[in-house]
């Protein structure tokens, strides 16, 4: 189907239906459980699940086939969000062209980057890709204020009018997709389970579902296998008359035009672009989520962001007063007991479980998530077969 | 018998039946009342985003303790604070027009991006009706915007920029906290006083937005009663080393430095500035002096020994009810209770957070509504007195509250680690007032007030 | 001219935290093989050493002095240090005052058992793991490290100053026969920049005169055959990664009187390291010292304002500009060896 086969298939149609049914399995939870406070299933994390899945898999595909190790790829998220939000100010509140303009200035960037960061390899290239997004990111911050917003970023404003939209007198303009607002949503209700279906989440979701399905035919393509011959062996492949830079650029431009398309769904969710976007920490957290989830595996960088951004957004919102409520079925010495045990672990502790928990996937499952659920699966079905086999054995006694 | 029909099929077909009976339209909770997040219960849920991670993670801190003593004395627990000092009485101490006031908490990280996902996160999760909170403009911007879009109310927490009231300003989004030109306005006048008329001032200033108009308000203010500005840095805001802006201040000609940083910054540039001498230097034949616009009590604290005879303006010190009688009233009623149950005094972003909280809730119980557009009307132009900060004007042109600024001096011998800073004089209203079209100000448009859907 | 100098001295200063911390992250790239984002932690550690010495010595118990009020009303309570209690309180002040010099002493040991821990428990399992699960193991640590620094400290700087004696400045212009007091340079400074030399030359010291810095030497450059030989080279790196740590937090110690410390200032110096490290050469023990100084010069220049009116923004990008230029035209930085991290 659609060209790809086997597993990749059951993959790509797994991606897809946690795509689409994330509304609903990231609410699991009552509204008014005391566990509702981790539900996930609310418009903007699933929003930032999703855009930042995107922004892992393309990076993938130049991490994780070509082992090419980039330290920079937040600054061409960071130009595809300027340029997106930039194209909402002036042209259109439709999102169509903020996106497309998103992921052209970022493809043009990271030509650049790319051409000039590649002429290196290993950690002089990775060096190279950080000094450039460093460089953005302290511009963007201070010299380019005219055209970043600096500090306070850009957002649109009630003065601006855009060439093809016409807003009311004294409204804000609001991104849509032909009419459709992004922060619709439609609830849906079955007794205390309440289930957000939202505009710009599904926007997101159908690009993402298209990401993903182009990363599958990278990865299978001869194209693709060029990029894992970088990996594997790049004298080796120089030796045999090729060429491997084209290839390279060829990965560093595609991953870079991923990272520009999150950053210009970024834009269209939330209409607002700061130079924090485009920091050191920024760029180590999508190298972050795809080591987590999984370097050079397919749904691995998928995870990994929705991991830490869970964290990031769950976790630090679990404060003192939460955790009394949880533990208030203990007698009061208890309850104060386990309030102290967990409580430097939450809230303004959300970092520190997050570095605990990079250690421990890292130690205990070298190929991050995804090793992880292998060995599940594994260990389900050596059960299953077990089972299997104890009712082979006794079916003869019948 | 008739349960028979009753197959695994039929039911999923029920139930998507029932289900597609059950989508709603857009914001079903916004539908009933007609605005965003209208609390139905018996509660009401106020969202309080403060930095937790990062360099004001302490700021961020003080600013919940307050939030949370609100909370409490809201809902009638604790001595009540300032809710017996306040000029309005519109509160009783049963939460908010009858409901138990709750909150939720999150992590603004001092990141736009970060504060942006939190708050929405209040806003399209826990149905929160307000947000307040902060410690840096550039998050309070892009939360205000935030509110605006999502129609909800932005009480903004320590935001310092002209730019919050100025070219960013939003109908939903209200400031207590003073700002760039009124640090300018409250400092100039004292300054000349102590320093003299016939100074030059060397300028260092945080590359970003905040640092731009504390400079711009700072240097015209000062220009205005004759000082000359002589050279104005704008330095890195990753900065942790300023040796290199701060060595050549001593031969250029000034003979005050003026320090536009805030934070980490400005303990970073205020110690190498004093490493390098320059609190024991002449220029011109005078003392060389320093001066740091905007103080803190967590940068004082920072700063240590180094503040000591260092002038600055703040927007509300704990002390002042002490040494400048009952105008100031409210402020003892507050450091008391918020004392008792912290054990030491509380900063000006833990005030400003506190009595934010207040007038949201008493502008709600006099609009009789939590509807944004009628706590916006009765925020607008309201004069209230008993907050601490004297008599004070929440502005209608543009939101931000009118009230004396307080002018500090870092104390010589600070008797512990809460009290290292003495006021020296306190600037009157009028003397910081300006008018809403103000050219600092200037670019902006409050727009109207947004209900949400 | 007196301005170059000035900006001269604030590079060597700035260099040579950047050229210790780059040290050690040459010693651990360079001996074990190992990516190791927890330096900036170890750093920050280092200062922290200072910051909990300095709070040990001043350590108090608390008086009641009924002569005066806090800020509720009640009785005011003094703290009295113990140092005073032993000392006598002039003795006991000047044993405080110097804490910063003497927490060196007290983070030696700390520093080894942290690097001898970090070592043995962590990265020793990560030797032929690839380099991007050590980035994010380590990156790990260094959040753990710094989350539990966070915990305990808080997120506000501590001021942690240098000996009343320091602080003075030295009249460099008097000096050099320029005019007096043109050329200040704080003692403190100058302290931090020979304390670096001393570190930098005892640590190349150790390596070139002593066997076993031999036999870590030739480990660098052939780790197989020095194995073969029968020599435990194993052993050998552990003791220079606790060096290397050592070093780090020798640096942070020096530096706390400079910058005051707070949790996250070995991030804000992490990445600066790494491009440090990177622009000397990796493998490169005298290219990363080298580096150090020589970018630590570049940033002060850049900063002066002549230079920022001339090119607005420079002073923010100038380390990455060079880092750039140099890694276009040395392949391998300035004294890159070939082969060293380049897959």
């Amino acid at each position: 189907m659609l060209g790809i086969k086997g597993k990749d298939l059951t993959v790509f149609l797994l991606v897809a239906a946690l795509a689409l049914l994330a509304p609903f399995l990231l609410n699991p939870f009552p509204v008014d459980s005391a566990m509702a406070q981790f539900n996930a299933g609310y418009p903007d994390l699933m929003q930032r699940f999703v855009i930042f899945g995107i922004f892992a898999i393309g990076f993938n595909i130049l991490f994780g086939l070509t082992g090419y190790l980039s330290f920079g790829h937040a600054a061409f998220l960071g130009v595809g969000s300027y340029a997106a939000i930039w194209m909402m100010k002036l042209l259109s509140l439709n999102i169509i062209p903020g996106i497309v303009m998103a992921i052209v200035f970022a493809g043009l960037f990271s030509v650049v980057v790319g051409y000039i960061s590649l002429r290196r390899s290993g950690i002089y290239f990775s060096i190279l890709t950080l000094a450039f997004a460093q460089m953005s990111y302290a511009l963007a911050y201070s010299v380019l204020t005219p055209l970043t917003g600096g500090e306070t970023g850009l957002q649109i404003k009630q003065t601006d009018t855009p060439l093809l939209s016409n807003i009311p007198e004294g409204e804000i303009g609001r991104a849509n997709l032909f009419g459709l607002e992004m922060s619709d949503s439609s609830i849906l209700r079955f007794a205390n389970w309440e289930f957000t279906m939202n505009v710009g989440y599904y926007v997101c979701a159908a690009v993402m579902i298209v990401a993903f399905y182009l990363a599958i035919r990278i990865f299978r393509s001869p194209f693709g296998m060029m990029l894992r011959a970088v990996k594997s062996n790049q004298q080796r492949m120089n030796y045999t008359g090729l060429n491997s830079r084209p290839y390279t650029l060829a990965a560093f431009v595609i991953s870079g035009m991923y990272a520009g398309l999150a950053g210009g769904l970024m834009v269209a969710m939330d209409t607002q672009v700061g130079p924090e976007r485009m920091f050191w920490t920024a760029s180590g957290e999508v190298v972050l989520m795809t080591i987590l989830g999984g370097a050079g595996t397919l749904i691995g960088p998928v995870l990994g962001a929705g991991f830490i951004k869970y964290m990031e957004n769950i976790v630090s919102k679990i404060n003192s007063t939460v955790l009394h409520e949880w533990f208030a079925f203990l007698p009061d010495g208890m309850e104060d007991f386990m309030v102290t045990i967990f409580y430097p672990f939450v809230g303004k502790g959300w970092s520190l479980t997050l570095g605990l928990m990079f250690m421990a996937v890292v130690i205990f499952l070298p190929g991050g998530l995804v090793e992880g659920g292998q060995r599940l699966k594994r260990l389900f079905r050596r059960k299953k077969a077990e089972d299997d086999q104890s009712s082979a054995a006794k079916t003869p006694a019948e | 018998m008739s349960n028979k029909n009753l197959t695994r099929r039929g039911v999923i077909k029920t139930g998507a039946v029932a289900g597609a009976g059950l989508v709603l339209p857009t914001y079903l909770r916004a539908q009933d009342s007609g605005f965003t997040n209208a609390p139905t219960g018996d509660t009401v849920t106020l969202g309080f985003n403060v930095p937790q991670s990062g360099p004001y993670a302490d700021e961020g801190a003080d600013e919940l303790r307050a939030f949370e003593l609100a909370v409490e004395h809201l809902n009638g627990g604790g001595d009540g604070g300032m809710l017996q000092t306040f000029s309005s009485k519109a509160l009783d101490g049963t939460g908010i027009l009858g409901k138990k006031v709750e909150f939720v908490t999150g992590d603004t990280q001092t990141k736009s991006d970060a504060a942006r996902a939190s708050a929405r996160s209040m806003i399209e999760k826990d149905g929160a009706v307000m947000v307040s909170g902060g410690s840096s403009s550039g998050v309070a911007v892009a939360v205000q915007a935030l509110c605006q879009e999502a129609g909800i109310i932005f009480m903004a927490g320590l935001t310092h920029s002209n730019d919050t009231t100025g070219k960013d300003k939003k109908a939903n989004g209200f400031r207590h906290f003073f700002n760039s030109y009124m640090s300018g306005a409250a400092l100039a006048p004292i300054l000349v006083d102590q320093y003299g008329a016939d100074r030059k001032a060397y300028h260092l200033t945080a590359d970003y937005n905040w640092g731009y108009t504390t400079e711009e308000a700072m240097a015209s203010s000062t220009e205005a009663l004759g000082w000359e500005t002589v050279n104005s840095v704008k330095t890195p805001l990753t900065q942790t080393d300023f040796s290199s802006y701060i060595a050549p201040v001593l031969n250029s000609g000034a003979d005050v430095l003026v320090l536009n940083h805030y934070g980490g910054n400005m303990v970073n540039s205020l110690t190498n500035a004093v490493q390098f001498g320059l609190r024991e230097a002449e220029a011109n034949g005078k003392k060389f002096e320093i001066v740091v616009p905007l103080y803190s009590e967590l940068m004082a604290r920072g700063a240590g020994q180094n503040i000591a005879g260092i002038l600055g303006s703040q927007n509300w010190d704990w002390k002042l009810e002490n040494q400048l009688g009952d105008r100031y009233s409210g402020t003892n009623a507050f450091v008391q209770s918020f004392g008792e149950k912290y054990g030491f005094p509380p900063s000006q972003a833990a005030h400003t957070c506190y009595v934010q909280t207040l007038l949201y809730a008493d502008a709600v119980t006099r609009a009789g509504s939590f509807q944004p557009c009628a706590v916006v009307e009765a925020l607008e132009g309201f004069e209230f007195d008993g907050l601490g900060n004297g008599p004070t004007t929440y502005r209608a042109e543009d939101h931000q509250c009118f009230k004396d600024v307080v002018v500090v001096r870092g104390k010589e011998n600070p008797e512990n680690e809460f009290d290292l800073v003495e006021i020296v004089e306190v600037t009157p209203t009028e003397q910081v007032t300006y008018a809403p079209d103000h050219p600092q100000f200037a670019g902006g448009a409050l727009g109207s007030c947004n209900n949400g859907a | 001219m007196d301005q170059i100098i000035v900006q001269i001295l604030n590079g060597l200063d700035k260099g040579s935290a950047y050229a210790l911390i780059a040290l050690g992250l040459t010693l651990i790239f360079g001996t074990l093989g190992v990516v190791n984002f927890a330096h900036g932690a170890l750093f920050m550690l280092g200062a922290f050493c200072a910051v909990v010495f300095s709070r040990l010595l001043s350590l108090s118990h608390e008086v009641v002095d009924e002569t005066r009020t806090d800020f509720l009303g009640n009785p005011m309570t003094v703290d009295v240090p113990y140092m005073h209690d032993i000392f006598g309180p002039e003795v006991g002040a000047s044993i405080i005052d110097w804490a910063v010099p003497l927490s060196i002493l007290f983070s030696i040991p700390v520093m080894i058992a942290i690097g001898f821990a970090m070592e043995r428990g962590l990265i020793k399992h990560f030797y032929k793991r690839p380099h991007a699960d050590q980035i994010l193991v380590t990156f790990g640590l260094a959040i753990v490290l710094q989350e539990i620094i966070k915990a305990f400290f808080g997120a506000n700087p501590i001021q942690t100053p240098a000996p009343t004696a320091f602080t003075g400045s030295f009249d460099f212009g008097a000096w050099l026969g320029f005019d007096p007091l043109t050329i200040m340079y704080p003692y403190w400074r100058l302290v931090y920049f020979f304390f670096a030399v001393v570190v930098i030359g005892g640590v190349f010291a150790f390596l070139q005169f002593t066997t076993f810095g031999m036999v870590v030497r030739a480990g660098m450059a052939d780790r197989e055959t020095v194995g073969l030989l029968g020599i435990n080279i194993d052993k050998r790196f552990t003791i220079m990664f606790a060096v290397a740590a050592c070093v780090a937090g020798l640096a942070g110690v020096m530096y706390a009187p400079i910058v005051a410390p707070n949790y996250h200032m070995g991030m804000d110096f992490l990445v600066l390291s790494f491009v440090v490290v990177v622009v000397g050469g990796m493998g490169s023990l005298t290219g990363a010292v080298f580096a150090g100084f020589l970018l630590g010069i570049l940033e002060s220049f850049a900063s002066m304002p002549a230079i920022v009116d001339l090119l607005p923004g420079i002073n923010q990008i100038v380390i990455y500009l060079v880092a750039i230029i140099i890694l276009l035209t040395r392949p391998r930085g300035l004294m890159g060896r070939k082969g060293v991290m380049e897959e």
